[in-house]
């Protein structure tokens, strides 16, 4: 089967002063797949992924994103993903349904169509009974998953999740990845940051970045067979040893 | 246009819901309106003034009491000497101190008799001048009827005829109210959108508008808009106080007045936008403004005209857009100025507009 | 205790200097401030725009007419024509007119002779700026009638500002205005981030009393202050030659006093806004206006109705500027300004203790 790329990043590069944030990485996604893009902090993950979403400029390098060149065409791109960002998003002082409205009138929905998807997101996520809560006075979990389900909610070819479980609960993290699968299945191609060693596992395909470079790449399998290791966790510990960058 | 009317609904929705600002919106032009017109009489009465009477004669009696019934002067006619009225000026009691040497009447049939002395305390520039030379005159008229009645020289204290047009009783409070709501709309249509964005920019929130395919022109409008409406809300507010407390009505039109308004807080909050663009965070944003407010306040000719100030000076208040409001405002309410008359003004005010808005819109980066 | 209250103060110094744009904006933006009002704001009235109107160029007229060219205080805008004057009132291009009558020189012989007459001179004014209205009316009269005998001799003397320099009134109440509301920003919005971030309670539930953290928050932003206050005083004194014949240490001295009531007003406005943004609008833009309005730095204390004479007494910088004045200007020791000094120490007192009561309450 031949697989359709729909990221694919050639030497991109990104300095400030200085600083090589991040240092001439390549990599391939394909359609449908869950991309594990991990590194402790500071190794460049964020940086690598805001280029990809048109948020800031290569130095060097090229990439495209669904068929569009991230330097010349980033607002072409925007109409195409999704972004989760680390930090939360939403507007905490919207209700449930005002953010969803908000959303999908950004994406360009149409009435009827944010009508459907909203009662379509709020069953899945049991909100209903919370549409006109403020999203400030929900608990962290369910903001997560609400973030989620408002990113992909205009049907993205690619949603980007910048460390999207970051201080969850462990049933909620699974409620999470539940959601990522989902959108898998449905040919969303799931870009994700994270440093949880366990998610690493749920990933199709994860690349691990250390110092602004990659180190690895490819399946979870291949990569514990590469490092003779027993768990990501064991794979990720070798390769950060050797990491220059501090927390 | 269906984008911008979404936004502008969350803008809305989000000004109502905080706690803090439709308090702000409402209470503050009020309280401005109020408050300070009772405060703004830079009218030089209550002029405290000590004469130190040496000559006890009539004629320093009658300059007194001409002194004590113009009713200009908080007179203190029986000061023992210099240092005595020296020592009320430090207090801050009197301004100005009028000395009348002994035996000044039995010597003015004299070539040149001992002069009157007048010693102004110039600390505050304004007060003393105009005091000394409120007191010059009540006293140069005293002398000159004085020596009428003798038949030397010309009784002519009535030789002229002053008009105070567009404000016939000098009340300075027609002076301020403009220029307070002026400062109403620098301080709402300034700060607030700036507050707002960079807000947005420290939560985040700024980061996922910019992910999305928003075109930035949109995304500068949803913010702009709701200040303005804001800003010509609270100018009708103020020119309703106006009316109800101080019977202020504009002379000339309304519509050369919201005109002119309209254009000046497009240019204002256009202005906070760039600032916004341009700052990292809130506490950078918003002592920049406050540096900027400060200029506008105090050198667009608001409390002190910008014909008083030096030719540099006048020429940086060129590029300030309050400084051809506050003509426009003070001509048309006062004087009933038309726009065509004003034309000027109100070409730099849209100029002004323009500039702002386009380059809002241009610093705005969704991409760095 | 000691040894990690020096570190709290450490850490405070850092976030400071790690921000070194905001520093700079700090500490160049009031000395900026100072010097364009300096130098700028001024009430003095000169460069009246004057226009005439006059039936016949009679020999009086001209007279008169030319004394007012020469006077500076005027600008001679030219003869208009009696239905202009309105329009060139209106439109701004003048601001007062000086009507002649035909028969003014006739008039000027008959008043010199005693002979009771109709003004012959009438001078319209636009008072839309009361002020320079009442001024340039006087001045007018004055002007035009510079010389007509006038029977006795006068001798004038301006006290304390010989030059009639407006900077000198303006000065103390820049930096009255500027001290304060530049400090109280500072210290209250970086507690209020603190509160906002969720730092704040990490902070509290060290075993650093309350009082400390305060304490330490405060103390780098007394350093900040000093150097804006140094940059100020050199300038004032160098710059803008304000005599400052009081003496320097009180004023210095009385500065810093004031310097902590603004640090202390921050900590207050903190207590009572939740957000950054609450902290801000209070600090600058709701505080700004009865700064400057109700300071006496522009408009005089003593004219105030008498309410608001009292309102005035709440506000910091009038005791402040009230102090300056004598001290800078009018040169009076520190002993003449004791009654300020009590009044600000007072109000360090009460919104200190409001503060730190509001503090420690929220920790109940």
């Amino acid at each position: 089967m031949k697989k359709e790329v729909v990221i694919s990043v050639r030497e991109l590069t990104k300095r400030f002063g200085d600083f090589t944030a991040v240092d001439r990485i390549s990599f391939d996604v394909f359609r449908g797949e869950i991309f594990g893009f991990l590194g402790a902090n500071g190794a460049g993950k964020t940086t690598a992924m805001r280029m990809l979403c048109g948020l800031s400029f290569p130095t060097s390098g090229s990439g495209t994103v669904a068929g569009f060149d991230v330097v010349r065409s980033g607002e072409k791109i925007k109409r195409r993903i999704g972004y989760m960002s680390q930090k939360f998003s939403l507007y905490d002082d919207l209700t449930v349904m005002e953010n969803i409205r908000l959303f999908a009138g950004i994406y360009g929905l149409s009435g009827a169509d944010t009508r459907t998807r909203a009662a379509e997101l709020l069953s899945r996520l049991d909100f209903a009974p919370e549409r006109h809560s403020l999203v400030g006075s929900l608990p962290l979990g369910w903001k997560q998953k609400l973030a989620f389900s408002i990113a992909t909610l205009h049907r993205p070819e690619i949603v980007f999740l910048d460390e999207p479980t970051g201080g969850v609960d462990p049933v909620t993290r699974r409620q999470f990845w539940e959601l990522i699968y989902e959108a898998a299945d449905a040919g969303t191609t799931v870009f994700v940051t994270t440093h949880y060693m366990d998610e690493a596992e749920y990933c199709h395909r994860v690349s691990v970045m250390v110092d602004g470079e990659i180190r690895a790449l490819g399946t979870p399998s291949e990569l514990k067979r590469q490092f003779a290791a027993g768990s990501m966790d064991e794979v990720f510990r070798i390769l950060a040893r050797n990491a220059k960058r501090g927390e | 246009m269906r984008i911008l009317a979404i936004l502008l609904e969350k803008e809305f929705r989000q000004i109502f819901r905080n706690s803090f600002m439709p308090k702000l919106i409402i209470v503050f032009p009020i309280m401005v309106m109020l408050v300070i017109p009772l405060v703004t009489t830079m009218d030089v009465r209550h002029v405290g003034v000590a004469v130190v009477d040496a000559d006890r004669s009539p004629l320093s009696q009658r300059m007194l009491s001409h002194l004590e019934a113009s009713g200009w002067f908080t007179v203190y006619g029986d000061v023992p000497g210099y240092a005595a009225a020296l020592q009320l000026l430090e207090q801050g009691e009197v301004d100005v101190i009028v000395e009348i040497p002994r035996h000044f009447e039995r010597d003015m049939v004299l070539a040149s008799p001992r002069p009157v002395s007048v010693s102004a305390n110039s600390v505050n520039a304004s007060k003393g001048a105009l005091g000394m030379q409120y007191v010059l005159q009540v006293i140069s008229r005293t002398l000159r009827d004085a020596q009428a009645e003798k038949g030397s020289g010309a009784a002519i204290s009535d030789f002229f005829a002053v008009q105070y047009r567009y404000n016939e009783i000098l009340d300075y409070r027609h002076y301020m109210i403009p220029a307070l709501m002026i400062m109403l709309l620098i301080m709402l249509c300034c700060f607030l959108p700036t507050l707002n964005i960079v807000s947005e920019k420290e939560r985040g929130t700024i980061e996922q508008m910019n992910v999305t395919p928003l075109n930035r022109m949109t995304f500068t409008l949803g913010k702009l808009i709701p200040y303005w409406i804001i800003g010509l809300f609270a100018l009708s507010v103020a020119m309703l106080l106006a009316r109800l407390v101080y019977g202020l009505s504009p002379v000339g039109s309304l519509g050369a007045i919201y005109l002119a308004a309209g254009l000046f807080v497009l240019a204002m909050s256009g202005f906070g936008v760039v600032l916004a663009n341009r700052s990292e965070t809130m506490q950078q944003a918003m002592f920049v403004m406050f540096f900027f407010v400060m200029l506008f306040v105090l050198m667009s000719g608001l409390m002190t005209p910008v014909e008083s100030m030096p030719d540099w000076a006048q020429k940086i208040t060129v590029v300030f857009p309050p400084r051809y409001f506050v003509g426009v405002m003070r001509s048309v309410y006062l004087k009933g100025t038309s726009v065509s008359e004003l034309h000027a003004d109100y070409i730099a005010l849209a100029v002004f507009a323009v500039a702002f808005n386009l380059l809002a819109a241009v610093t705005y980066k969704k991409q760095s | 205790m000691k040894n990690n209250f020096i570190q709290f103060v450490r850490k405070e110094s850092l976030h400071i200097l790690r921000d070194r744009r905001t520093m700079l904006v700090v500490i160049l933006m009031p000395a900026v401030m100072l010097m364009l009002f300096g130098f700028a704001i001024s009430t003095e009235v000169n460069d009246v725009r004057v226009a005439v109107v006059a039936p016949v160029r009679s020999d009086g007229i001209r007279e008169a007419v030319d004394r007012l060219s020469r006077n500076g205080c005027f600008s001679f805008c030219g003869y208009i024509s009696e239905q202009d004057v309105d329009v060139k009132l209106r439109s701004g291009e003048v601001l007062a007119v000086v009507v002649f009558d035909a028969d003014y020189d006739r008039t000027l012989l008959q008043a010199e002779q005693n002979i009771p007459v109709k003004p012959p001179v009438q001078i319209v004014v636009d008072a839309s700026n009361t002020n320079t209205a009442s001024s340039a009316a006087l001045y007018l009269q004055n002007a035009l009638s510079a010389e007509r005998p006038v029977p006795t001799v006068f001798e004038t003397r301006l006290l304390y500002n010989p030059q009639m320099k407006s900077a000198y009134n303006f000065v103390p109440g820049i930096m009255g205005v500027i001290f304060i509301l530049v400090c109280a920003m500072m210290t209250s919005v970086s507690i209020v981030r603190e509160k906002e971030t969720g730092t704040m309670e990490v902070l509290l539930v060290s075993p650093v009393r309350p009082l400390k953290i305060v304490a330490a928050k405060m103390i780098p932003y007394l350093g900040v202050s000093c150097i804006m206050l140094a940059v100020i005083l050199l300038l004032a004194r160098y710059v803008l030659e304000i005599p400052m014949s009081g003496g320097v240490g009180g004023i210095v001295a009385v500065s810093l006093l004031y310097l902590v009531l603004a640090l202390a007003l921050g900590l207050f406005v903190s207590t009572v806004a939740q957000t950054q943004v609450a902290a801000l609008l209070v600090s600058a833009m709701v505080m700004i206006l009865p700064m400057i309005m109700l300071s006496g730095m522009l408009f005089p204390v003593e004219n105030m109705p008498v309410v608001l004479q009292g309102i005035s007494c709440c506000i910091p910088a009038r005791w402040y500027i009230s102090a300056m004045r004598k001290m800078m200007i009018e040169g009076l020791p520190v002993a003449a300004v004791w009654r300020e000094i009590a009044v600000l120490c007072a109000m360090i007192a009460v919104l200190t203790g409001v503060s730190l009561r509001k503090f420690n309450d929220k920790l109940e």
